[in-house]
């Protein structure tokens, strides 16, 4: 299983045809307190670099954009009611949708785990 | 470029990691920790916040001969000594100036205590007032000052300084010796929990943050935590809630103005009186999690009227909350409105103040 990022600090795990997909430490980290996520409603068809899904914080609202194009299967319903675990653990439990990968190919547009820390460094 | 202050405490904030950002001003602490956590510890431990930023004049002078009662939304003779009192600076409109706390010092002597954006202009309005042989001293930036607020913030500071520090009333304040130089402390704060209000000399302030930070029932917490805390007790956040176009009558706080006698505005606000006011401010819930942001429109049916200054997620009530200003027909209790902007529409209802009801302010 191998994650790969976005330049908005989206990841996604990918396992055979199924994605799953959460913000990075780097987004919880500006983004502070998460207070509400609003997940999509399962069925629904994204493309590449889309609005997923919107997340809300302590500071800001922000979108949550698509890392590949695909349709979701299953939404994260912990994190509705405990938005604070995207905060706890952004790569773990808070992950966010899952997704049926339309496209394998749409992932060389995406970084692996060394090129986004490298990625990281070149913003700070 | 505007070069911002920085308080003394500056080298703390950074040791802690905090996360700085402009103020009234001033660099100041938004967060250390994250604001939730800080929130929280503040509604059950006791948080330490720098408010070093804030304007503190020294008045000196017979009270009466000053001339700057007229200046003040209150009467300030009839505050008694080792007493505060919250009111208004007007302008000749009733628009707020600022909004500030005034501490009777002695039967000469009254500190007022201002918001750190409007300072300057505050001071320079106190100063050009003073007749007579009174006169005003800025002592901003040179006067420091901590809050302690959280329901064991008097447990910590008994055991610091001594009893003397429980015996002080709501809106009173002793002075007092801590680490060996002259401090006033004031049961008054900005969060709906029991809490004090230091000042002291720049100089131990440093070592008053650390001494107190030593207790494992203090944190420190920032202004992004603080915002929280007011909002969820409905106090208003001047360059928000309020500002010069604003009155007190429309903010909903006319019992901060005394009409019995002169003061600037007093005409203007008795007209506005006359003719009905054409907007006032409202508390609403939002139905879900979701933040009302400064800005947003509010809606009746539909149709805009009016503003959002201040929202937030209430991490006490578990759901969005804000503040607003909007026409009088839409501001009884439990009118159901709409609050967004393009693309966002959240559903509230107008409700009563304080949002938060269980702090320990009074205890």
């Amino acid at each position: 299983m191998d994650f790969y990022f976005t330049r908005e600090h989206e990841w996604i795990r990918i396992d055979g045809q199924v994605g799953i997909i959460g913000i990075t430490a780097h987004a919880v980290e500006q983004l502070g307190d998460i207070t509400f996520v609003e997940l999509p409603l399962p069925g629904r068809k994204v493309k590449q670099a889309e609005v997923l899904c919107a997340i809300e914080s302590v500071k800001a609202a922000s979108d949550i954009y698509a890392p590949l194009s695909g349709k979701v299967i299953e939404v994260n319903e912990l994190v509705e009611n405990k938005p604070e675990i995207v905060n706890s653990s952004p790569e773990g439990e808070g992950w966010l949708v899952k997704v049926e990968i339309a496209d394998p190919g749409e992932v060389k547009g995406l970084m692996n785990r060394d090129e986004y820390t490298l990625y990281l460094k070149g913003l700070s | 470029m505007v070069t911002l202050k920085t308080t003394p405490l500056m080298a703390e904030h950074t040791g802690f990691d905090a996360r700085l950002a402009p103020f009234g001003g001033w660099l100041m602490p938004i967060q250390y920790d994250g604001i939730l956590a800080e929130h929280r510890w503040c509604r059950e431990s006791a948080a330490l916040f720098d408010t070093c930023h804030m304007g503190q004049f020294l008045l000196q002078g017979e009270i009466a001969a000053a001339g700057i009662e007229r200046l003040f939304s209150f009467r300030l003779d009839t505050i008694a000594v080792g007493r505060c009192r919250y009111g208004f600076l007007l302008n000749e409109q009733g628009g707020i100036v600022d909004d500030l706390t005034v501490y009777r010092l002695a039967a000469d002597q009254l500190m007022v205590v201002v918001n750190a954006g409007p300072e300057e202009k505050d001071f320079a309005a106190i100063q050009a007032g003073l007749q007579g042989a009174a006169h005003g001293e800025d002592r901003t930036g040179r006067s420091a000052k901590l809050d302690l607020q959280g329901p064991l913030a008097r447990d910590v500071l008994v055991q610091l300084f001594g009893a003397e520090i429980a015996t002080i009333p709501f809106f009173g304040f002793r002075r007092l010796s801590l680490l060996g130089t002259d401090a006033l402390v004031s049961r008054t704060g900005y969060t709906g929990e029991l809490g004090f209000e230091i000042y002291c000399d720049n100089g131990v302030v440093v070592p008053l943050w650390r001494q107190l930070l030593e207790d494992g029932r203090v944190r420190p917490a920032g202004l992004g935590a603080r915002d929280l805390l007011r909002l969820e007790m409905g106090y208003s956040l001047y360059g928000s809630d309020l500002d010069e176009t604003t009155t007190p009558l429309e903010a909903g706080l006319e019992r901060f103005v005394d009409f019995s006698r002169d003061f600037v505005g007093r005409e203007a606000l008795l007209r506005q009186q006359a003719a009905g006011l054409q907007r006032v401010r409202v508390a609403f819930r939002v139905d879900s999690r979701r933040t009302p942001r400064h800005g947003y429109g509010i809606f009746l049916r539909c149709e805009q009227v009016g503003m959002v200054t201040s929202g937030a997620f209430s991490p006490m009530l578990g759901c969005g909350i804000g503040m607003g200003y909007v026409t009088p027909a839409a501001a009884a209790i439990g009118t159901s409105l709409q609050v967004g902007q393009e693309g966002i529409s959240l559903d509230a209802t107008v409700v009563e103040l304080p949002f938060y009801r269980e702090g320990s302010l009074r205890k």
